[in-house]
């Protein structure tokens, strides 16, 4: 036991100065890292955001690259599990990049961005929602171009109480940590605009019927169900309510905003509301983004793509208008410049949020999701 | 308090218990068999959800009308789920009947997520719409939104089902075979009982009590997919528990005693904490009295 | 029996198998567009399959069947053979030593980050081991002890900063209160309803980290939890890994001597005799309640610290990874391993871990074939891969 001890000890301390010697070497191309996940049960999640940033790279390279310079692009996995997030941030700090797009997941963002933040790398997300991450003030190395969380709390809010006009409200959820995090985020910002929260209360995922919960949301009498989680759960218990013949208005967020949502609840589901991305299908340069990822893939795109060809266009103007790739002075592009995108006009607020994006609410009039303006 | 409001959480209870009993009947009658907790019971649910979906829609686009799509839909769930209730016997547990009671368990372990992937692979891991096979009818009607016409048809299903599985075990001859192999299968041999036989008809009895629920269910709430099986069968399990394992009118009463737990805590307290309360109040159950509501109290023997 | 009976019973099973498989394989209905899609080929790929499987499988039973009669005596199999062998012994100690401490320094990151899971189950399925192979308790819940030593890390380095190495014996001990806590009302439980309350004991604890907040932060978990620190020196993510990985191996190299000590001890050899006849033992004078409850405690002790070790190479926890599930893999490690045996358990956790992890190239098939590997396993391995070899006593005049 004690030899091991000292074996131990030794390795240790070689491999630290080891880390030390193995110090980046700077090259004469731009390095754009890639973070997220790219293989396992998320990737469809990750996968697009490659096919954005190899688009736009490439179109980009065709035309003479950023500042004289080609972009490369080094593409890591994080699987979207925090605790390898954090390898794939030392791999790419240790590569030598200049910025990142990614990552995918909020969790795997979070254990990520302190590394970045060390190294005074700029990271920008296509896809990671979570408040904090900008809110909290805490990375100023980190920009989005995806709204968060409470945006969508915020739109739900005002939509219920100037449109609706609703008093009361009842706030359901499926425990998970999506779900709980919308709902919490929803009884915030109903309280704060005045709106009485008469229930607040998660439901188990899978469970045989909801009829109880129902039962008891009725008794409440609240005039909007606010759901915070996906869309099985949220399309039963919407056809439980209509089948006890309750008329009360629902509105879900972006889980349910999602066609299956209608295609499992049919006609239950008409006269749901759902906040959800703006559309964005007349945009010139999102069709124009669509067509090159069917012409070089020959597929659809896939989730966030439009969030992450935007993310890639914004951080490579960014650097050409600020003249190298400087921390500050991108930051200050960033900042300051506004950049044309799939997603329309953006530039970044103090924070790191996207300005010029955000949600719409979505009502499902016949079979389908209609913006409301 | 409300008295309709009780009333509705009354009959949401039910309904539930009630589907919890159709499972908890075939977990109940093959523990009071070969003593194996199986498993895979809550698949052979979702199987037949999936067989009546199937079944269904086929017959619907070839233009039958909707009481014969019914009729033809739950008796090929029914008949589905019981061969494959009866091959799971054959393949997974059969081979292991002088085995060590750990290894069955991690067979039937085995086989519920072979049949959850089996599934997944073979359809879609998507949630699936589930047309109401019970027409939406009006009776009574005050008080139709207390109990609405799909609940009512679950309890009055499980009734039947009820007494036709007494009838059976009480009067018939294969029901007095099980009932003598379940209390000894060693005599029940000697007497030229087939035990194999009947183990097999408890294994084909179960599944089909379990595709009833799992249609009449799925019916009710319109959407199935692979997963659905695991949970109302871990429920049905707790339930069987509860009322004493091996025990059919154990197995109802303890189906009810959840189900009713479930909808009077999410009622009246909050449905935060539904499962942490319907496992506390089993637990105390359990310490009170160690072979469940009725159970046969087991009798040590040297 | 003849050919032509094997024919007949082979193309039974494969009619049977087309028959069963036939709405769930062959039919596929769009419920949006009302259009069913036939897919015939899936019929005839199971008749085929199912025709040449079932003539594999008979002839499988059969000779499961006469090696049963055959060497019910001579049954120890080649490993158990080698693990008796004392002249072994040193050189497969010296060569598992050098394999472990070279093992991160020959393969990436990734494999050893795969390892220490692997790894941090075989220290769980150790535990379980305790409890279910020593004792004879069906514990259902075990991961509810494991969540007990993780929160414990996680929360106590959250509000007082507690370091790892302070948090790992308070996880255990935290732990062993819990399983005491558990032990005490269910003493009169046998079973499957101890199995029962115990699952239920799981949720329980699962559900509250779930619900309650203001204590455990909800499904959004807790986030940031330090790393195992070394004397205070700063470490880069590789040197981290690597030293949390030698830290499990430490763990694991303690569990097994802990374990070996405990079997044949005097506590290890009462939860034999109890785990085998409970009357018999208590008439020997053993107090059962004692006995158990030291089975649950002891248990539950080693769940807690493999906690921390989790809590502490994940950096982030939330209720998702302490679910029934988790506690059913543990329970099959243990079982599929060999009950009661100490390198079967070891064999069965780093099997059942990283099985899956390396099955990623059979993509969606993974979990099928698992699932099919746990039952082929049962049939053709009751007893699990390396079965414990009781200690026998001969009786000399």
């Amino acid at each position: 036991m004690k030899k091991r001890c000292k074996w131990l000890a030794v390795i240790t301390v070689s491999l630290f100065t080891l880390a030390f010697v193995g110090s980046a070497i700077a090259g004469d191309t731009i390095k754009l890292g890639i973070a997220g996940a790219h293989s396992g049960d998320l990737a469809s999640y990750g996968l697009p955001t490659v096919n954005a940033a190899k688009l736009v790279v490439k179109k980009i390279n065709e035309s003479g690259g950023v500042l004289g310079k080609q972009v490369e692009l080094l593409i890591e996995d994080d699987v979207c599990k925090p605790e390898v997030a954090g390898n794939t941030a030392t791999k790419l700090v240790s590569d030598g990049v200049n910025v990142v797009i990614g990552h995918i997941c909020s969790g795997a963002t979070k254990s990520a961005l302190g590394i970045y933040k060390n190294s005074n790398i700029i990271t920008i997300s296509p896809s990671a929602t979570s408040p904090d991450l900008t809110l909290s003030g805490e990375y100023p190395n980190f920009f989005r171009t995806i709204a968060h969380d409470a945006v969508q709390a915020q739109v739900q809010a005002k939509y219920a109480l100037e449109v609706l006009k609703v008093k009361t409200v009842a706030i359901l959820h499926d425990k998970g940590d999506y779900g709980k995090g919308q709902a919490e985020l929803a009884q915030k910002y109903f309280t704060e605009a005045g709106v009485k929260v008469v229930l607040f209360e998660g439901v188990t995922p899978g469970a045989v019927d909801y009829s109880a919960i129902v039962t008891k949301v009725k008794s409440k009498k609240p005039e909007l169900v606010i759901w915070g989680g996906y869309h099985p759960e949220a399309s039963k218990i919407v056809t439980l309510m209509r089948k006890k013949k309750m008329k009360t208005t629902f509105m879900g967020g972006d889980g349910i905003k999602d066609d299956t949502f209608i295609k499992v609840g049919g006609q239950f589901t008409e006269g749901v509301y759902a906040t959800g991305p703006r559309d964005i299908s007349k945009n010139a340069l999102a069709i124009q983004a669509k067509k090159e990822h069917q012409d070089a893939y020959g597929s659809d795109p896939g989730a966030f793509y439009d969030n992450a060809y935007s993310a890639t266009l914004a951080i490579l103007n960014a650097i050409q208008k600020a003249g190298s790739t400087d921390y500050a002075a991108v930051v200050k592009a960033l900042q300051t410049e506004d950049v044309e995108t799939p997603l329309g006009k953006i530039k970044f607020d103090t924070k790191g949020d996207a300005t010029g994006i955000g949600f719409s609410v979505y009502k499902i009039e016949k079979g389908a999701f209609v913006e409301q303006k | 308090m409300d008295f309709e409001y009780f009333t509705q959480l009354f009959f949401g209870g039910l309904t539930r218990g009630s589907i919890y009993a159709l499972i908890a009947l075939g977990y109940t009658m093959v523990y009071g068999i070969i003593e194996l907790i199986n498993f895979a019971h809550g698949e052979i649910y979702m199987i037949g959800a999936f067989t009546g979906l199937i079944v269904s829609t086929v017959l619907t686009m070839m233009g039958m009308p909707t009481l014969a799509v019914v009729v033809l839909a739950g008796m090929a769930a029914i008949i589905y789920s019981c061969a494959y209730g009866y091959t799971m016997e054959k393949i997974a547990y059969k081979p292991l009947r002088n085995a060590p009671r750990l290894s069955v368990l991690i067979s039937a372990i085995g086989m519920s997520l072979f049949l959850q992937n089996y599934v997944l692979l073979a359809q879609t891991s998507d949630f699936l719409p589930f047309p109401s096979l019970v027409p939406e009818f009006e009776f009574w009607e005050p008080y139709s939104h207390i109990l609405t016409s799909p609940e009512l048809m679950i309890l009055s299903t499980t009734v039947v089902v009820m007494i036709l599985l007494t009838i059976l075990i009480k009067f018939t001859r294969i029901g007095k075979a099980m009932r003598a192999t379940s209390q000894d299968k060693m005599m029940a041999a000697l007497l030229g009982i087939n035990v194999d036989q009947v183990i097999s008809a408890t294994f084909v009895v179960g599944s089909a009590t379990a595709a009833i629920g799992g249609v009449l269910i799925a019916s009710h709430i319109g959407q199935i997919n692979f997963y659905m099986g695991f949970i109302a069968g871990i429920k049905a399990f707790v339930a069987a528990v509860l009322g004493g394992i091996g025990s059919i009118p154990g197995a109802v009463l303890g189906a009810l005693v959840l189900g009713w737990t479930e909808s009077f805590f999410t009622g009246y307290i909050s449905s935060d904490y539904e499962d942490v309360f319907a496992f506390i109040f089993l637990v105390v159950i359990l310490i009170f009295r160690p072979s469940g509501i009725l159970g046969r109290s087991q009798i040590q023997k040297v | 029996m003849t050919a032509k009976q094997e024919l007949k019973k082979s193309i039974i099973a494969s009619v049977w198998f087309m028959f069963l498989t036939f709405p769930i394989m062959v039919i596929k209905v769009n419920t949006v567009t009302h259009t069913i899609d036939w897919r015939w080929h899936n019929m005839a790929l199971v008749g085929i399959g199912s025709f040449f499987l079932s003539m594999l499988w008979r002839y499988l039973l059969k000779k499961k069947e006469e090696g049963g009669k055959k060497d019910k005596k001579a049954g120890l199999s080649f490993i158990q053979r080698l693990l008796q062998e004392k002249q072994f012994a040193l050189p497969g100690i010296l060569i598992i030593t050098l394999i472990t401490i070279l093992f991160p320094h020959i393969f990436s990151m990734y494999q050893t980050n795969i390892m220490t899971s692997a790894l941090i189950f075989v220290v769980l399925g150790l535990g379980l081991n305790i409890v279910i192979g020593l004792a004879g308790l069906l514990v259902l819940g075990y991961a509810a002890f494991f969540a007990v030593g993780a929160y414990s890390y996680a929360l106590l380095n959250l509000h007082y900063g507690v370091g790892f190495w302070i948090a790992l014996p308070i996880g255990g001990i935290l732990a062993a209160l819990f399983g005491i806590l558990l032990g005490y009302p269910v003493l009169r439980l046998r079973g499957d309803y101890l199995a029962i309350v115990t699952l239920g004991f799981g949720e329980i604890i699962r559900l509250v980290l779930e619900n309650w907040n203001e204590f455990s932060f909800g499904p959004s978990g807790i986030k940031n939890i330090p790393k195992p620190g070394f004397f205070g020196i700063e470490m880069s993510m590789q040197t981290t890994t690597i030293y949390v990985f030698y830290i499990v191996v430490l763990l694991v190299v303690f569990t097994i001597f802990v374990i070996n000590r405990l079997k044949n001890s005097r506590i290890g050899r009462a939860w034999v005799a109890l785990k085998d006849d409970e009357i018999a033992s208590q008439a020997m004078g053993i107090d059962k309640a004692k006995t158990k409850l030291r089975a649950f405690a002891l248990g539950a002790t080693w769940a807690g610290m493999a906690g921390v070790v989790f809590a502490a190479k994940t950096t982030f926890i939330n209720p998702a990874s302490f679910t029934l599930w988790e506690s059913v893999i543990i329970l099959c490690t243990v079982v599929l391993g060999g009950m009661g045996s100490i390198a079967g358990v070891i064999a069965g956790a780093l099997l059942l871990i990283l099985l899956p992890e390396y099955m990623r190239d059979f993509g969606e098939f993974r979990m099928i074939t698992f699932g099919a590997v746990l039952i082929l396993m049962m049939i053709f391995r009751p007893g699990g891969m390396i079965e414990d070899v009781r200690k026998t006593y001969k009786f000399e005049k």
